[in-house]
C-alpha cells in the first residue's frame, strides 16, 4: 500500500523536526503484506493550518499536539469526529495527563503519546495505526471483490437461463401463429427442442443447487465410511443407458471395495459428473475406463475416455463456472458448464487434487486424489 | 415494390434454436439467409461471401466472438452493416466495454440489439441499416 501520509501539528518546531527524523527511515511490515508501509511526514505549526489541510487533502494519520496557540488539539479532534473526516489521530499530550488522554480517546483519537516521548514510543504508536489502516483497507478490498465475483456469477447465470427461455418462447410463438401451416406434425421438432431446452434448464438449476450448497458450506455434510467402488458402480449403472445409445462401453477397474470417510452424496456427484462427461464427449463406439486405486493416505480415481479431447490451451478454462468449451464437436452436446467446477469444489473439501490430461481427438483423462 | 430477393443476411449464433428462429423470421421478411453456428464458421463464410448485412451473437466460442467477427468483416467489407445481438445487457450487469475511445475504435458494429427484440422492431432496424447502406452507395 506504499506510503501513508502523516501530518504533524505542533507549535514547537523542534518537536516537528524530531518526529520527521524519527519516522524518515521507519517502515512497518506485516505478515502477508507484499510491500512495506512507509511514511511521508509533513508538519504545520498551528491548528488553523492543520484544519485547512485536513478539510481539503486529509492525510491518513494526524499527530496532534493538544496545546496549540490558537484552536486546540481537542477542538480539531472534535471537528474531525463531527464531520466524519477520514483521518486517524494520535494525540500528543503535553503532560501525561490522564484527563486529556481520556477526553481525546472519547473524542475519537486512536492513540496518544505523552510528551516527552522516546523514538520507540512514537514508532510503536505509528506502527499500530499503520497496521490498523492496512487491515481496514484489505477488508474493504476483499468485500468489494467478493461482491463483484458474486455479481458476475449472477449476471452469467441470468444469461444462461434467459437463452433457453427465449428459445422456448420463440417456438411457442411460431406454433401459436401456425407459421408453418396447419399440420401439427411439422411442429413436433420445435416441441422436442423446447423440451430439450427445458431439460437443460432443469439440469442447470440442479447443478446450481449443488454448487451453492457446497460453496456456502450450509449443506449438512454427513461423513461416514463410503464404499467408493460401489458408488462408482452405481454411477456407471445410471449412465449406462446413455452410453448404450452411443455404443460406448464403460469399464470399472478396482481390485477391492475401497472405503473412504466421506459424504456419500459428494462422492456420487464426483462420479456422476466425470462419467457423464466421459460419455457425452466421447465418440460412437468408444470406451470409458474408471480406475480406482489406493495409496497410503489417499484414494486415486481416474476416468479416461476415447473421445474428442481438447487442446492444451483449453484445459485451464475447464473448471471455471459456466465455461463450456465451444467448438463444432461440442455444439450438440448439452451441459450446464457447472459440473467440473462442482467437482473441483468437492475435491478441495477432501484436501485433494485434480488434474487433466487430454489429446485432441484421442481422449481425456481426469485424475483425482481424495484424502482418506 | 423494391426487390429484396437478392439481399443476403448472414447470421452467426451458437444457440441452435435462436439461429433457427432468426432464420425463419428473416426469411419471412423476404431476405436470403446464410447461417453460421460459431465464429469459426462465420469467418470461413465471409472469405467467399459478401452479405448485405450481418447479425452476430456476441458470445460464442470466445466471450468477444461478435467483436472479433465485426472487426474481420469491416476489414473485408467496410460498407456492410453489422448488428451485434446480445442476450447480456447493461440491465443484467454485464456490459461490454465500449466506454473507452480505444474500444470504440476497435469495435466496429453498427448496432447492438437485445436478443429479446420484437419481430417488427428487428425488421425495422434491418431495413433502416440497409437503406443507409444503399444511400451511401448512391451518393
Amino acid at each position: 500500500m506504499g506510503k501513508l501520509k502523516i501530518l504533524v501539528v505542533d507549535d514547537e518546531p523542534g518537536i516537528c523536526s524530531g518526529i520527521k527524523r524519527i519516522l524518515s527511515n521507519f517502515t512497518v511490515t506485516y505478515p502477508f503484506m507484499e510491500e512495506n508501509i512507509e511514511f511521508e511526514v509533513d508538519d504545520v505549526l498551528t491548528g488553523e493550518e492543520a484544519l485547512d489541510i485536513i478539510t481539503t487533502k486529509p492525510p491518513e494519520i494526524l499527530l496532534l499536539d493538544n496545546k496549540l496557540p490558537g484552536i486546540s488539539g481537542v477542538e480539531i479532534l472534535e471537528k474531525i469526529t463531527k464531520e466524519h473526516i477520514n483521518v486517524l489521530v494520535i494525540m500528543i499530550t503535553s503532560h501525561a495527563s490522564i484527563d486529556i488522554a481520556v477526553k481525546a480517546t472519547a473524542n475519537g483519537a486512536f492513540d496518544f503519546v505523552p510528551k516527552p516521548f522516546s523514538p520507540q514510543e512514537l514508532k510503536s504508536s505509528v506502527e499500530n495505526i499503520a497496521k490498523h489502516i492496512y487491515l481496514k483497507q484489505m477488508t474493504k478490498k476483499m468485500k468489494v471483490e467478493g461482491k463483484q465475483i458474486r455479481f458476475q456469477f449472477l449476471s452469467v447465470l441470468s444469461h444462461e437461463l434467459k437463452a433457453p427461455i427465449n428459445a422456448i418462447e420463440g417456438y411457442l410463438k411460431i406454433i401459436k401463429d401456425k407459421q408453418i401451416g396447419n399440420n401439427i406434425d411439422s411442429y413436433i421438432p420445435m416441441i422436442d427442442r423446447s423440451l430439450a431446452r427445458i431439460n437443460g434448464m432443469r439440469n442447470l438449476i440442479m447443478d446450481l443447487l449443488d454448487l451453492t450448497h457446497i460453496e456456502a458450506g450450509k449443506k449438512k455434510r454427513e461423513l461416514k465410511p463410503v464404499n467408493i467402488t460401489k458408488t462408482a458402480q452405481i454411477a456407471i449403472d445410471t449412465i449406462d443407458p446413455l452410453a448404450i445409445q452411443m455404443d460406448i462401453k464403460i469399464h470399472l477397474h478396482a481390485d477391492n471395495d475401497f472405503i473412504i470417510t466421506a459424504d456419500p452424496e459428494e462422492i456420487e456427484i464426483i462420479f456422476n459428473n466425470l462419467l457423464s462427461n466421459a460419455v457425452k464427449y466421447n465418440k460412437k463406439g468408444g470406451s470409458v475406463d474408471c480406475i480406482i486405486t489406493e495409496e497410503t493416505n489417499s484414494i486415486r480415481i481416474s476416468v479416461s475416455d476415447t473421445g474428442i479431447g481438447m487442446e492444451q490451451k483449453e484445459i485451464p478454462k475447464l473448471f471455471k463456472e459456466f465455461v463450456r468449451l465451444k467448438n463444432e464437436k461440442t455444439r450438440n452436446i448439452t451441459g450446464t458448464g457447472l459440473g467440473l467446477s462442482i467437482v473441483k469444489d468437492i475435491v478441495q473439501l477432501y484436501n485433494g487434487s485434480i488434474e487433466v490430461k487430454s489429446k485432441l481427438d484421442q481422449g481425456t483423462t481426469f485424475s483425482l486424489s481424495l484424502h482418506k | 415494390m423494391k426487390d429484396l430477393s437478392k439481399k443476403t443476411i448472414l447470421i452467426a449464433d451458437d444457440d441452435y434454436d435462436y439461429l433457427f428462429q432468426m432464420k425463419m423470421k428473416i426469411e419471412h421478411f423476404g431476405y436470403h439467409v446464410v447461417t453460421a453456428e460459431d465464429q469459426k464458421e462465420a469467418e470461413k463464410i465471409i472469405q467467399t461471401l459478401k452479405p448485405d448485412l450481418a447479425i452476430f451473437d456476441l458470445m460464442m466460442e470466445n466471450d468477444d466472438s461478435g467483436f472479433i467477427l465485426s472487426y474481420r468483416m469491416k476489414k473485408l467489407y467496410p460498407d456492410v452493416p453489422i448488428i451485434i445481438a446480445t442476450g447480456v445487457n447493461a440491465e443484467a450487469g454485464y456490459s461490454f466495454s465500449v466506454n473507452s475511445e480505444e474500444d470504440r475504435k476497435w469495435i466496429k458494429a453498427d448496432l447492438y440489439l437485445d436478443k429479446g427484440i420484437r419481430e417488427d422492431q428487428l425488421h425495422k432496424e434491418i431495413t433502416k441499416l440497409l437503406e443507409i447502406k444503399d444511400n451511401k452507395q448512391k451518393s
